[in-house]
């Protein structure tokens, strides 16, 4: 038997409305008691401090890239496991772009396998939505379902399925199984060539532009096939006020439509490019100050469901590239939650409760999260996080748990951070530092 | 006290003095540039690198001379149709050249930005040849150069450019000089070819006869054909007819106006082969003042740099 003590924290638990402070105990990775008589009956416990600081749930991320297997020089399900407990998550969701590409059961299998190996998050594989990220053919998504993966989200991430027949036909398929298809919001054709968001600062650098119209137009085709299907759409990174927009519009119609916006969108603009420090590149690329406006009222609003990643790791060598030349992509797990408190919550955009929500029950609504995202009430499993909210530091790329360290907020003080995680009652982060590697019963 | 100049990529890392410091420094070179006077060795001992990563033989040449009329010793580094060229291993050859002990590279890349990138990685001043769709600043301060031999000051000029104003390093270096000097700038452009430029200070037009009349320097921009397969515009002569200057057109510009371009000319689509013998007409004039204002931007980057100690 073992038994975990958290006491003095503020309890925010979005699933069950809660905002209190309160003990909680946890014996057999199960939450027992809450509240001021949680001590009792915890003789013998290990305990973790939680006095000023914040219970939460553990986060959740719906798009994360941990590029294992084929992309180990960047990043492992190892090293990226580490950097998410870092962050406060508990639960994240690799993406199928890895060589090979998760579009097989072998694959998902190997992936849920790998990260049960390393014991510190739990791993909601994604399949691609086509063989071989190749646009053409379906994965057998009824097999992928019913694997040990139970992979219920589909997506060929970085790559648009530009084919709308495919697409059409894919929605069909998946409705089937009631499972989730996320489509990469973006018209290739309009993009050939971009480098970066199209406007006043592309115009200066004389990078090719990345027109907001090319995401647009493909999320309102993605939009109407999904609600003409009656499937369930997922819209990834959302980076523009005309798809948020979109997405408002397809929700009041009844579409089966979430989404989910990145930190990086929520905080930075193009204007970051000026020095073509490739570390700025990403895909959808960073957009304006009235974009990154729009993006943080729609996610107080609840249009966007879900902060997600789209943790990107990326080696050195790469990003040192000439800008053309450099992937696209920026890390994001360590620093996800610290970003929307200092940004969005301490300037007032976003409760406390809120924010919460928008790492925990909003993913969970998105698809099955396996018990993350709360509620931290009896009898469910003791997945959370406790977050100082007080504590201010410094990005520093050469410190952070991935392996890659292409960063775009190395530098910058940021309030809050994750204190401890604690995954099914074990903790995977103790002030601050990585469990040890523990297989996970 | 003129700021020094560590290196040379956008013409808005530069301020007025710096500006009129380099013109001033081309002007006294300029006998030199055209060979009234002999070779000075004022840059004797010093390895300027030419690394051109994108065919440019008009380029090249300019500060290929500009640099021997300095006695600078010169190397090539031309990287076509090697990995180089695609830009993987720039930062490695730029290690290379370190290691080889060059003083200044001069570089000319198809990638926008890449200068600014090198001369985060280098010891050594970097001089922009031309970076993609970025910056060419060498040729926006050689035509102030020339413009200056016409004009004494430029304050309220009116300049109209005209031509394929998104994919031109020209027309960006050209908008902000001219903009530091004082000139008043139209540009005219089909749209297709004009980006976001509410940024720069200028006004736009779609009617080059409209603005013609009014003009004081007409800067025509070259033109790909290769952009016709993109649908930018629907042919060469449709091109020539709308955006094109040719002698009838230039009847409507004033008489003591200037006509200038970049070279290399498309004959026939943006500039007639009339247009290019009107007597308003500076082309070639520009391309002499190129060497001396290469001449004064390597002179001035390398009096900056710390002198190595090398025994003559």
């Amino acid at each position: 038997m073992s038994l975990l003590l958290v006491t003095g924290g503020r309890l925010l638990d979005p699933a069950s409305g809660t905002d209190t402070v309160a003990d909680l105990l946890v014996r057999d990775g199960v939450i027992v008691a809450v509240g001021p008589d949680a001590a009792g009956g915890a003789d013998g416990a290990d305990r973790l401090d939680a006095s000023g600081c914040w219970v939460t749930p553990g986060l959740i991320d719906l798009h994360t890239h941990l590029r294992e297997p084929g992309g180990e020089g960047a990043e492992d399900i190892a090293t990226g496991s580490a950097a998410a407990v870092a962050g406060g998550y508990t639960a994240v969701a690799p993406m199928a772009n890895t060589d090979p590409v998760a579009d097989t059961a072998v694959v998902v299998e190997l992936v849920l396998r790998r990260g049960r190996e390393v014991g510190l998050v739990d791993l909601l594989p994604v399949a691609s939505i086509t063989r071989g990220l190749g646009g053409a053919e379906l994965t057998p998504m009824g097999e992928l379902a019913r694997s040990d993966a139970r992979v219920d989200f589909f997506s060929d991430d970085g790559i648009p399925l530009g084919d709308s027949l495919v697409m059409r036909r894919a929605l069909q398929y998946a409705s089937a199984f009631d499972v989730v298809l996320c489509n990469h919001s973006e018209d290739p054709v309009l993009t050939a060539d971009a480098q970066m968001n199209e406007g006043a600062t592309s115009s200066v650098l004389g990078l090719p532009g990345w027109p907001r119209e090319a995401e647009e137009v493909m999320l309102a085709r993605d939009l109407i096939l999904a609600h003409g299907v009656g499937a369930r759409l997922h819209v990834p990174h959302l980076t523009t006020a005309g798809g948020v927009d979109l997405v408002r519009r397809a929700k009041a119609a009844g579409t089966r439509v979430t989404a989910e916006v990145t930190p990086h969108h929520l905080t930075l603009d193009d204007t970051e490019v000026g020095a073509y420090d490739a570390v700025m590149k990403v895909n959808p690329p960073l957009r304006t100050r009235s974009d990154v406006d729009a993006l943080r009222a729609a996610l107080a609003d609840g249009t966007i469901d879900a902060v997600a990643t789209d943790h990107a790791p990326h080696g050195r060598e790469a990003k040192r590239q000439p800008w053309e030349h450099a992937p696209c992509g920026m890390l994001g797990l360590e620093t996800a939650f610290p970003l929307v408190h200092t940004e969005l919550v301490r300037t007032g955009l976003l409760d406390p409760l809120t924010a919460v929500a928008r790492f925990t029950t909003g993913p969970a609504a998105v698809r099955d999260t396996r018990g993350h995202g709360g509620p931290l009430t009896v009898g469910a499993p003791a997945n959370l996080q406790v977050f100082d909210p007080e504590v201010t530091w410094t990005v520093d790329r050469a410190r952070l748990r991935s392996r890659a360290d292409n960063t775009p907020f190395h530098g910058r003080t940021l309030v809050g951070r994750t204190r401890h995680t604690v995954l099914r009652g074990r903790p995977t982060l103790r002030d601050g530092d990585p469990t040890p590697e523990v297989p996970d019963a | 006290m003129t700021a020094p100049l560590t290196d040379l990529i956008a013409i808005r890392d530069l301020d007025r003095a710096q500006v009129d410091d380099l013109l001033d420094t081309a002007r006294e070179l300029l006998p030199i540039a055209r060979r009234e006077r002999a070779s000075v060795p004022t840059l004797r001992g010093r390895i300027v690198c030419n690394l051109f990563l994108e065919d440019s033989t008009r380029t090249r040449l300019s500060f290929d001379l500009a640099a021997k009329r300095l006695s600078a010793d010169v190397v090539d580094f031309t990287a076509q149709g090697t990995s180089v060229k695609k830009g993987e291993s720039l930062l490695d050859t730029a290690e290379t050249l370190m290691a080889l002990g060059v003083d200044l590279i001069v570089l000319r890349t198809s990638s926008a930005g890449a200068p600014v990138q090198l001369a985060r990685e280098v010891a050594v001043p970097v001089l922009n040849a031309g970076d993609g769709w970025h910056q060419h600043p060498t040729q926006a301060l050689l035509d102030a150069l020339t413009l200056l031999q016409h004009r004494d000051d430029l304050t309220g000029a009116k300049v109209t450019i005209v031509g394929d104003i998104l994919h031109s390093r020209v027309a960006r270096s050209e908008v902000e000089l001219l903009r530091l000097l004082g000139a008043d700038v139209t540009l005219v452009a089909p749209p297709t070819l004009l980006p976001d430029v509410s940024g720069w200070g200028v006004t736009v037009s779609a009617d080059l006869d409209a603005v013609l009349p009014t003009t004081e320097v007409l800067y025509v921009l070259r033109v790909q054909r290769e952009r016709l397969h993109r649908a930018f515009f629907p042919s060469t002569r449709e091109y020539a007819r709308v955006w094109g200057v040719d002698a009838a057109r230039l009847r409507r510009l004033p008489g003591d106006a200037l006509l200038m371009h970049p070279g290399p000319v498309n004959r026939g689509v943006e500039l007639t082969s009339d247009a290019m013998a009107d007597p308003r007409a500076v082309i070639t004039e520009q391309v002499t003042n190129g060497i001396a204002v290469r001449m004064a931007c390597l002179y001035r980057l390398l009096s900056a740099a710390p002198r190595p100690e090398v025994d003559a």
